[in-house]
């Protein structure tokens, strides 16, 4: 089985990358781990005339400064998984990362890959926007930062330049105290492209009534859509029932749902209400006041 | 397109090729390097079939394009057993229990069983459900697979104590 001919460049920097990519057409294309391009172009959804290889351009590192986690782009979904630094400043990512695929995927796949492709139902970019991350960008104009609200621009779509290549992913870390995170999906089979995702986090004060609440709901739109106004009736409340659950029921209603070939609307819209309740509830519950 | 010098390693030997870019790993394993049991599924990395060990990691070897494993080793099923050893206890244990029926998954099956089991040498049985959810069984022979896999641990958990 073959994809189409292209021309094959292996990067050894970010800044031969960059060159790479200006000196190709507008079909050259980067190339991380491959698990979501490689697939489209063998079955023909893609054809790029050059494929700039990312995967030596710099480290995978995984490292926590200055009240973030920054993420080298090559991190792989496999290293998030199994990092005890990934698990303790933003568990959100941790919990997410093991509905990605399959191991054979995850091994290969990366961070910065899974945010530049745009998929719309990626797990990543759901947590990314949920946890308000931001991404590191090197183009022929210089450096850049790009909020993950303003990556997304639609399905397989970024708001990144030509030429321009993801070098980075910033997680502003977990609140001290007092903060719970959750992230759930269904899909139909394991390992399979998610109908619904719901990333939740809530925070609550020292009485245990909820002072924060952020909320976002992937996979059933072209990317992924911040319901949190829709949440703001539990602030200063106690994150319990029936408040929950006539939150979870005002999402449901009030988010767009966009066609899928997996599914009727009616059935994700109801699926987007368990998701919410079940994942603002356990949120609520790992938020110790 | 132009083509690329590459030497890599296939359970130990060393193979060099000069290859297209758009040529797939298993391709390369397939037609330059003997081997053969390396299986072509589905070709989109959901079924697992043509699994092998890069640098020791599950990789769908569909989805690598040989270039990219330039100066890396890889594993196929036919490097499990070791010198002079006909088969590896896993696969040993794949046929005492019935854990292979048509056969054609059985390579990418030992080897996701075999690397889960070298990094979680105590994982249970749903854990190994988990690690195995992508290689796909079309004989459905899963729960055979899954108790072919846990007698392998218990062998070689008792083999440690």
């Amino acid at each position: 089985m073959y994809s189409p001919p292209f021309e094959y460049v292996r990067a050894s920097s970010w800044e031969e990358a960059v060159a790479a990519l200006e000196r190709g057409d507008d079909d050259a294309h980067v190339l991380a781990g491959g698990q979501s391009l490689v697939p489209m172009m063998m079955l023909g959804l893609a054809a790029p005339s050059l494929l700039v290889d990312v995967g030596g351009a710099g480290e995978r590192t995984i490292e926590r400064r200055d009240g973030a986690l920054v993420l080298s782009a090559l991190v792989r979904h496999i290293e998030l998984e199994q990092s005890d630094v990934v698990r303790e400043a933003c568990p959100m990512l941790s919990e997410a990362v093991r509905h990605i695929g399959n191991v054979r995927v995850r091994h290969r796949g990366t961070i910065g890959g899974s945010l530049a492709h745009a998929e719309s139902t990626a797990e990543l970019a759901t947590v990314a926007v949920a946890q308000r991350a931001t991404v590191r960008v090197l183009g022929p104009r210089g450096r850049r930062t790009v909020p993950a609200a303003e990556l997304f621009v639609t399905h397989l779509t970024t708001s990144l330049e030509p030429g321009e290549v993801l070098t980075g992913v910033e997680f502003p870390t977990a609140e001290a105290s007092g903060s719970g995170s959750c992230f759930l999906e269904i899909a139909r089979r394991a390992g399979d492209f998610a109908m619904v995702e719901v990333a939740a986090t809530v925070s609550v004060d020292q009485e245990g009534r909820c002072n924060d609440v952020r909320l976002v709901v992937g996979a059933v739109a072209d990317r992924p859509a911040d319901v949190s106004d829709a949440a703001q009736a539990l602030i200063g409340a106690r994150p319990e029932q029936p408040a929950v659950a006539e939150l979870a029921r005002a999402v449901a209603d009030e988010v767009e749902i966009g066609p899928s070939s997996h599914a009727g609307e009616e059935y994700r819209r109801e699926m987007v209400a368990v998701l919410v309740e079940r994942a603002v509830g356990a949120a609520a519950e790992r938020a110790e006041p | 397109m132009s083509k690329h010098e590459i030497s890599l390693q296939v359970n130990g030997r060393p193979v060099e090729a000069v290859v297209e870019p758009n040529m797939s790993l298993l391709e390369l394993l397939r037609t330059q390097a003997g081997a053969s049991e390396v299986k072509l599924g589905c070709g989109e990395g959901v079924c697992g079939t043509c699994t092998v060990l890069l640098a020791g990691e599950p990789v769908n070897s569909c989805l690598v394009f040989a270039v990219q494993a330039e100066g890396h080793e890889v594993t196929t099923v036919r490097g499990l057993a070791g010198e002079g050893e006909e088969l590896h206890p896993l696969q040993r244990s794949f046929l005492e229990h019935a854990g292979s029926q048509c056969g054609f998954c059985t390579p990418g099956m030992l080897l996701t069983a075999k690397w889960y089991l070298d990094g979680h040498p105590a994982a249970g049985r749903e854990e190994l459900r988990a690690a195995l959810a992508g290689n796909l069984c079309r004989c459905t022979g899963y729960t055979k697979i899954l108790d072919a896999v846990e007698a392998y641990r218990d062998l070689e958990v008792t083999h440690v104590d």
